[in-house]
C-alpha cells in the first residue's frame, strides 16, 4: 500500500503524542456508559441456560415438556432449534456445537437447553423440570494425558492432519505443524554446552470483569436486532446469520460498552441462543451470564506442555534451537499450538531452529484468543532455558540476549526475513535502565524476557461527516476496549488539522457500517486508525474542492495546510485561507453534506517486540511471592495517546504476573472445574502489585503513516518468564511450572533442601 | 514465477519439498494454482492462510503482486487477543 | 411470592421499592430503579464492581438483599457527582487514564470516596489495601492508585484554603 509518509521517522505532531481527556471518560466515571447488562426492552424475557454436569457425556434424550408447561415460560431452545446450516465449514460447526450441544456434552458447563420467561427466577425454575438422560463417559482433562493412545477420544472423525500419512485411528491430536529452517542436528554437533528441559503451564482465563450479556430481539418477518458486548459485532452478526439461516443484512448488531475481552469475546457464546430464544418467544430475550458461567463454558486459553532443546558454543552462541509444544484447547481443535512454535524463538537469531507443534482436545471448554494467543507459553518455555544457559555459559542473560537478538534481515524462526525491528533497542534500553543496577535485599530475584508477538491488521471501514459547524464525527466499527476511539480522534484531527476536541468517535451498528473485523489482533489504533486517517484525506480532498468552488478557482488549484484550504500558488489566485469551518458552513451550497469514507483491508501491520524486567521476594516460609519491582521496555512504532500505550503495557504485564503466580484452572477427579470464581481462581488484586514502570520506545512501522504499530498484545508475553525466572534466581531452583503457587513453590524449595541434606 | 515455502509439516502435501515455484502475479492467483498443483494443501487453504511477502505478514492481501524474486512464506492464518 | 415493601433513601432521594424477599440491592438497583450504574461482575462479593455505600459503609450490593436496605442511606456512583461538576476522583480518573473498558470505574470511584472518607490522606500502601476489594482486568491498577493518588493531594489542598479562608 503506498503511503506517502516516508518521514514517519521525523514528521512533527501536534495532537499525535500527547494524552488528552477520553471522551467516553465522562459517561464511564458517572456511571452512564451502557455495557451488555445495562439494557432493557420492553417486554424483555429473562433467559437462562441449562448445562453438563459432566465432562464428557452421550445424551440420549432431553425432555422438555414439563419446563414448556410452567407458567411464565414464554420458549424452550436444544439442540434440535439448530440445525446444522454449516455446510461443511468445520470451524462454523464447532461454534455451533459448543453453543448448544449436540450428541455429546464435551466438557462441564457445556449447553444442553435454553429457557426464556417472564423472570429470571421462572427461567431458573424451568431448567431445573428439563430431563436430560446423559450416558456419562471417560474424560480427559490433561494435554499429556489427552494424547496417550489409551485416552478417550473426544470426536470419532477427528483423524491428525499434518503427519505424513494420514492416520488409521482418531485421536485427540487434532494437528500437528512444524516450523524452521537449517539443520538442528548438525547445529547440535557444533555445540559445546546443550540444555534441555520441559515446561508446563496451566489454563488461564482472559478474566475480564463484565461477563457475556446481550440482549435479542427477533421479529416474526426474520429481522431481528441484538445488543451485545463483544469485541467485533459484524463477527458476532455474520455468525448468528449463518448459524440461524437469517439474512445478514436483516440482523442488525450494536455493540454495547464493552468490559474487557483480551481475546475472550471473539467469538459467540450467547448471541445465536438469545435469537432463537427470541424468535421462538417473538419477544425481547436478555441473557447474560453468571461469572461460573464464564468460567466454565467461555475461552481460557489453553494449558500447555512444552519441551525445549538449546545448544550453545562456549562463546554464547546459539547453534540449535529446537522445542515440540503440546497445547490443549479444549474440545474443539484450534488451539493457538502453532502461534507457540512460531513465536518461541522469534526473538532469536538461530541458523537452525525446528518447532514442532500439536493441537489437542480435551473434555475442558474450548479455548478462546487470549492476548497474543499461544505465545506466552512458549516464551515462558525458551526464556526461562535461555537465563539458565546464560548462567551456564557465566554471561549476563543480557548480554546472551542481545548476542542471539534478531535483527534487521534475520530469517525468523517462522519463516520471513525480519525488516526494521525493536527488539535490540528494547534490550539495549534495558541494560542502561537504572532498574537493572538497582540492589536486591535477602530473599529477592530479578529476572527478565524478551517477547514477540505478530499483530495484523484486517479489514476496517470509517465513515467521517463534517455537519456545518465544522466540527467532524468518525464512525468506525471496532469495539473500543481500552480507549481507542481517544487515539481515533487524535489521528483525525491530526490530519485534518483542528483541535481534538472538536471530533467525536462513536461505534456505528453493522446496519450503518460496512464489514470491520474484530478488535483483536493489537490492530484497532494501527488498521482502523489508519482507515480514519484515510478516511480524513479522503474529507480533505472534498473540502478542498468545495473551496475551489467558492473561490471559483479549478481544484488543483487548492491545497490543504493545518486545517484550512488555501490557493496553490501565486497562479491560483489571491484568496484568504478558508477554514474547515468556514467551508463546512457554506456546505449546503456548494454540493450538499461533506463526508470522507476509507474502507479497506490493512496490511503491514508490523511485528513488535518487548522485554520486561522483574524483581520478586519469596517468602521462604509460605512460599508466596511478590513482586517488588516491574519494568516494561516495548516499541510501540509510534504512542498516539502514550497514556493508553502504557496502559496496555502495565496490564498485559499484570495478566502475566497472575499467569505466572496465581492464575489456573483446576480440574477434579471427576473432569470439573473446581476454582469457577474470583475468589479461588485468583486475579492480581491491588495490593499484589507495585507501579508498573514502562517505557515506550518509537520505531516507526513502514507500514503506517505515523509508523504506529500495534501495541495491546506483546506485553502479556514476556512476563511469566521474567517472572520465573526472577523466582527461579531468587531460590535457586529453576521453576519449569506455572502458576508458581505457594505449594509448587514450598515443593521446589524442599527439593533443594532434601538434596543439600543427602 | 514465485517462490513459496510452507511451513514444516504441509511438506507431505509438496512432495518433501519446502519450497515450490509458482506461476502468479498475485497471491489470489498464488493460492489458487497453489491448490491446484498441491491438493493435500486444499484443506489447509481452505481453513485460510496468511502469506508474509518479503518479510511483511499479510491476511487478506489477495491483490498484493508478486515479483519474480519475491520471497513468499505460507504461514497459519493469523489471529489475535 | 409476595414482594416486600422497602424504603430507602438512594444519593439523598427517598426511594420506594417492591421487591421479592431473595432479591440482592445490586439486582434492585439494575434492574427495578434503572440505576445501572453499578455492575455485577461475579455475584459473590469478589470483585467489587457493584460498590456502593450503606450508611456511608463501602459494601458490596451483590451481598445485601434489597429488603435489608429499609430505612438506610444508599450511596450509589450516580449520586457522586455534584450537578454538572464531576467529584475530583472522577475528573482525576480520567485524567490519569485509570480506566480503560470502564466496567470496574463505578465500583472503584465507589471504593476510592469510601477510602478518602474515613482517610483523607493515605500512602500509596493504604491505597492499595483499601482498594484490594475491587478487581480491574485492564489497567494493572497502576493509573488507579496514581489517579487516587491526584485526587487526594487536590482534595486536601482545596480543604486547607478552605480553612485559610476560614
Ligand atoms: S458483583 Fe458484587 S462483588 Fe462482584
Ligand atoms: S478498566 Fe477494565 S476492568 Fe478496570
Amino acid at each position: 500500500m503506498p503511503l506517502d509518509n516516508p518521514s514517519a521517522n521525523t514528521r512533527k505532531y501536534k495532537l499525535v503524542g500527547t494524552r488528552p481527556d477520553r471522551q467516553d471518560g465522562f459517561d464511564k466515571v458517572t456511571g452512564r456508559a451502557k455495557f451488555g447488562a445495562d439494557a432493557v426492552a420492553p417486554g424483555q424475557l429473562a433467559g437462562s441456560i441449562l448445562r453438563s454436569p459432566h465432562a464428557h457425556a452421550r445424551i440420549r434424550s432431553i425432555d422438555t415438556s414439563k419446563a414448556e408447561k410452567l407458567a411464565g415460560v414464554k420458549a424452550v431452545v436444544t439442540r434440535a432449534d439448530f440445525p446444522d446450516k454449516t455446510a461443511g465449514d468445520s470451524g462454523l460447526f464447532d461454534i455451533l456445537t459448543n453453543i448448544m450441544a449436540r450428541d455429546k456434552a464435551l466438557y462441564e458447563g457445556h449447553a444442553v437447553a435454553a429457557v426464556a420467561a417472564v423472570s429470571p427466577a421462572v427461567a431458573k425454575q424451568a431448567l431445573k423440570l428439563i430431563k436430560v438422560d446423559y450416558e456419562v463417559l471417560p474424560h480427559v482433562t490433561d494435554v499429556d494425558e489427552a494424547m496417550k493412545p489409551t485416552a478417550p477420544v473426544l470426536h470419532p472423525k477427528l483423524f491428525t492432519e499434518g503427519l505424513a500419512e494420514k492416520p488409521k485411528k482418531p485421536s485427540n491430536i487434532a494437528r500437528r505443524y512444524e516450523f524452521g529452517h537449517g539443520d538442528v542436528e548438525a547445529g547440535f554437533a557444533k555445540a559445546d554446552i546443550i540444555v534441555e528441559r520441559s515446561f508446563k503451564t496451566e489454563a488461564t482465563h482472559q478474566g475480564y470483569i463484565e461477563p457475556h450479556a446481550c440482549l435479542a430481539n427477533v421479529s416474526p418477518d426474520g429481522s431481528g436486532e441484538l445488543w451485545v458486548c463483544t469485541q467485533g459485532h459484524f463477527m458476532v452478526r455474520d455468525y448468528c446469520a449463518r448459524l440461524l439461516g437469517l439474512e445478514i443484512s436483516k440482523l442488525r448488531v450494536t455493540a454495547s460498552e464493552i468490559g474487557g475481552g483480551f481475546g475472550g469475546k471473539t467469538t459467540v457464546f450467547l448471541e445465536p441462543v438469545a435469537l432463537a430464544l427470541s424468535r421462538k418467544a417473538n419477544r425481547p430475550v436478555k441473557l447474560v451470564m453468571s461469572r461460573d458461567e464464564v468460567f466454565k463454558c467461555t475461552g481460557p486459553t489453553s494449558s500447555a506442555s512444552i519441551d525445549v532443546k538449546i545448544g550453545v558454543t562456549k562463546d554464547g552462541l546459539i547453534t540449535a534451537a529446537d522445542a515440540t509444544l503440546r497445547y490443549q484447547g479444549g474440545a474443539f481443535p484450534g488451539s493457538p499450538a502453532e502461534f507457540g512454535a512460531m513465536s518461541a524463538f522469534a526473538q532469536y537469531h538461530l541458523d537452525n531452529v525446528r518447532t514442532i507443534a500439536y493441537d489437542v482436545v480435551t473434555n475442558r471448554p474450548k479455548q478462546a484468543a487470549y492476548r497474543a494467543p499461544g505465545a506466552p507459553m512458549a516464551n515462558f518455555a525458551v526464556e526461562s532455558m535461555i537465563e539458565e544457559l546464560a548462567h551456564k555459559l557465566g554471561m549476563a542473560p543480557i548480554d546472551f540476549r542481545i548476542k542471539n537478538a534478531a535483527r534487521e534481515g534475520t530469517r525468523s524462526s517462522y519463516g520471513p526475513v525480519y525488516g526494521p525491528i525493536g527488539l535490540l533497542a528494547t534490550l539495549e534500553e534495558a541494560r542502561k535502565h537504572p532498574h537493572f543496577k538497582a540492589p536486591l535485599g535477602p530473599n529477592q530475584g530479578r529476572g527478565m524476557a524478551a517477547g514477540f508477538w505478530f499483530n495484523f491488521g484486517g479489514q476496517s471501514c470509517v465513515s467521517l461527516n463534517i455537519p456545518v459547524d465544522g466540527t467532524v464525527t468518525i464512525s468506525v466499527g471496532s469495539p473500543d476496549i481500552g480507549g481507542s476511539r481517544a487515539s481515533m480522534c487524535l489521528m483525525t484531527a491530526e490530519e485534518l488539522g483542528i483541535p481534538y476536541e472538536h471530533v467525536r468517535a462513536i461505534i456505528a451498528d453493522t446496519s450503518s457500517l460496512g464489514y470491520n473485523d474484530v478488535t483483536d489482533g493489537s490492530r484497532t489504533t494501527f488498521a482502523t486508525g489508519m482507515a480514519c486517517i484515510l478516511a480524513a484525506r479522503d474529507a480533505i480532498k472534498k473540502l478542498c474542492q468545495r473551496a475551489a468552488r467558492m473561490w471559483g478557482i479549478p481544484e488543483e488549484a487548492v491545497t490543504w495546510e493545518k486545517g484550512y484550504a488555501k490557493p496553490a500558488g501565486a497562479n491560483a489566485g489571491n484568496f484568504p485561507p478558508l477554514s474547515l469551518k468556514e467551508i463546512a458552513a457554506a456546505s449546503g451550497g456548494t454540493g450538499g453534506p461533506i463526508a470522507g469514507h476509507h474502507e479497506y483491508s490493512a496490511d503491514g501491520a508490523g511485528v513488535s517486540f518487548a522485554t520486561h524486567i522483574c524483581d520478586v521476594e519469596v517468602d521462604p516460609e509460605t512460599g508466596a511471592t511478590r513482586i517488588v519491582r516491574y519494568t516494561v521496555l516495548q516499541d510501540a512504532g509510534k504512542a498516539v495517546h502514550p497514556s493508553y500505550v502504557e496502559g496496555q503495557f502495565q496490564g498485559g504485564a499484570v495478566q502475566g504476573i497472575g499467569w505466572a503466580l496465581n492464575e489456573e484452572y483446576v480440574y477434579g477427579k471427576d473432569g470439573r472445574l473446581q476454582n469457577a470464581g474470583f475468589l479461588d481462581y485468583r486475579i492480581p488484586v491491588c495490593s499484589d502489585l507495585p507501579m508498573i514502570d514502562t517505557k515506550i520506545l518509537e520505531i516507526p512501522n513502514p507500514g503506517h503513516p505515523y509508523g504506529v504499530r500495534g501495541v495491546g498484545e506483546t506485553s502479556i508475553v514476556p512476563p511469566l518468564a521474567a517472572v520465573a525466572n526472577a523466582v527461579s534466581n531468587a531460590v535457586g531452583v529453576r521453576m519449569t511450572e506455572l502458576p508458581i503457587s505457594p505449594p509448587r513453590l514450598l515443593k521446589a524449595l524442599d527439593t533443594v533442601s532434601l538434596a543439600k541434606a543427602s | 514465477m514465485a517462490k513459496v515455502t510452507v511451513w514444516g509439516s504441509l511438506r507431505s502435501q509438496t512432495g518433501g519439498q519446502a519450497t515450490v515455484e509458482i506461476e502468479a502475479r498475485n497471491v489470489m492467483e498464488l493460492l489458487a494454482r497453489l491448490g491446484e498443483s498441491y491438493p493435500g494443501l486444499q484443506p489447509t487453504l481452505k481453513r485460510g492462510v496468511s502469506v508474509s511477502i518479503d518479510g511483511l505478514i499479510y491476511r487478506e492481501g489477495w491483490l498484493q503482486p508478486l515479483q519474480p524474486e519475491t520471497e513468499v512464506y505460507l504461514l497459519p492464518r493469523m489471529t489475535g487477543g | 411470592m409476595s414482594g416486600i415493601h422497602v424504603t430507602t433513601k438512594i444519593n439523598g432521594d427517598e426511594v420506594q421499592f417492591v421487591c421479592e424477599a431473595d432479591e440482592s440491592l445490586l439486582d434492585v438497583l439494575r434492574n427495578r430503579l434503572g440505576l445501572t450504574g453499578a455492575k455485577e461482575g461475579c455475584g459473590t462479593g469478589d470483585c467489587g464492581a457493584c460498590s456502593v455505600t450503606v450508611d456511608g459503609r463501602l459494601t458490596c450490593s451483590c451481598l445485601v438483599l434489597g429488603a435489608e436496605v429499609d430505612g438506610h442511606d444508599i450511596g450509589t456512583i450516580e449520586g457522586m457527582a455534584m450537578g454538572d461538576e464531576l467529584h475530583p476522583l472522577q475528573k482525576k480518573f480520567i485524567e490519569h487514564a485509570a480506566l480503560q473498558c470502564g466496567i470496574c470505574t463505578p465500583g472503584f470511584l465507589v471504593a476510592a470516596k469510601a477510602l478518602l472518607d474515613h482517610n483523607p490522606e493515605p500512602t500509596e500502601t493504604e491505597i492499595r489495601f483499601g482498594l484490594a476489594g475491587n478487581l480491574c482486568r485492564c489497567t494493572g491498577y497502576d493509573k488507579i492508585v496514581r489517579a487516587v493518588q491526584a485526587a487526594a493531594e487536590e482534595m486536601n489542598s482545596a480543604k486547607k484554603i478552605q480553612q485559610k479562608v476560614a
